[in-house]
């Protein structure tokens, strides 16, 4: 029977935007995953988990000496000390900038990320041309991104991995450690931590 | 001064219902991240071999086909039932009137699908 264009209809969506519903709908049926958790979960990343997060673990590090000696020698814990666990977040490892290395992240496999203290990550992260790139042309890439090197900066790349997953824990600014955790913070981007920029740049 | 802004997670919320989906079953123990990360990584590998991806749509649809590959290999789906149940959200898409909510058409393909084995088995 043809369809009756006749009537205006809702606009039809992209095809994988309908594979995905339907997904959830075969899900649902099958009493597999409830729909409130879905919006629960969805919910979380968009309002709770994200830079932000990460950005308080970096302000307490580097206004609390002991807490950064905890963060560098056991991530996973010292970040929890702060409420920040869970899923994407089991193995930490925190990465210091310092002037002689600049830590830079990627995932060369698909995108694993630090969840708990970095959120969901941005597409660029996900792109092909950081994942290829990051590795063979670090250099190259930190230029883009408009990280400018110390002559004395060697550059190190970590490839997380389902199992292990990275935080740069960026260099302080000057003239900022008069400040207060709160006000540091502010000066922590999600890029920062990533190690594509520099704490204070943007 | 406020702490800044965290950036919108998702570009699309299709992006962000896949995501939850795959979250959701890896975590009621249907599949491991690790199981989850090296089936999308070689999905993303495959789609990027035809010119780069931009790790927005095309990042997601390499996760949706890699959940309906997952749902596959453990038999909580099939290509007839995942085609079905498409197939009901597109015409749920097409025969609902702009402005009112879209709901897929019921009965459900799991129960059609289950006459249709049925059927088959009487007609063969």
């Amino acid at each position: 029977m043809p369809h009756d264009h006749h009537e205006p209809h809702s606009l039809l969506p992209s095809d994988p935007e309908l594979r995905a519903r339907a997904l959830e709908t075969i899900l649902v049926q099958k009493g597999l995953v409830d729909p409130a958790a879905l919006s629960a979960l969805i919910d979380t990343y968009q309002n709770d988990i994200g830079p932000q997060n990460g950005a308080r673990v970096v302000a307490r590090a580097w206004a609390n000496p002991a807490f950064k000696a905890r963060l560098l020698s056991d991530a996973t814990a010292a970040i929890a000390e702060l409420g920040f666990a869970g899923r994407q977040g089991e193995h930490m490892v925190v990465v210091e900038n310092t002037a002689a290395v600049h830590n830079m992240v990627v995932c060369t496999l698909c995108s694993c990320y630090p969840w708990p203290v970095l959120g969901i990550p941005p597409a660029w992260y996900k792109s092909d041309e950081y994942r290829s790139r990051a590795v063979k042309e670090p250099r190259a890439v930190l230029a883009e991104f408009g990280v400018a090197l110390l002559g004395s900066q060697k550059v190190r790349v970590w490839d997380s991995s389902a199992e292990v997953r990275y935080l740069v824990l960026p260099m302080q600014p000057e003239g900022s450690h008069e400040l207060d955790e709160g006000a540091l913070a502010n000066l922590v981007s999600r890029n920062a931590m990533i190690g594509t920029a520099l704490a204070g740049a943007e | 001064m406020t702490s800044p802004t965290p950036p919108a997670p998702f570009d699309a919320p299709w992006h962000g219902q896949a995501f939850s989906l795959a979250v959701a079953l890896n975590e009621a123990g249907h599949f491991s991240w690790p199981e989850w990360t090296e089936l999308f990584g070689a999905a993303l590998k495959e789609a990027g071999s035809n010119g780069p991806l931009d790790g927005s749509d095309d990042y997601y649809t390499t996760w949706v086909a890699t959940l309906e590959t997952i749902l596959c290999q453990k038999g909580i789906a099939d290509k007839g039932l995942l085609d079905a149940m498409k197939s009901n959200w597109t015409e749920a898409f097409l025969s609902t009137p702009h402005g009112q909510p879209v709901h897929p058409e019921l009965p459900l393909p799991l129960q059609a699908k289950g006459a249709a084995r049925a059927d088959e088995g009487g007609r063969a």
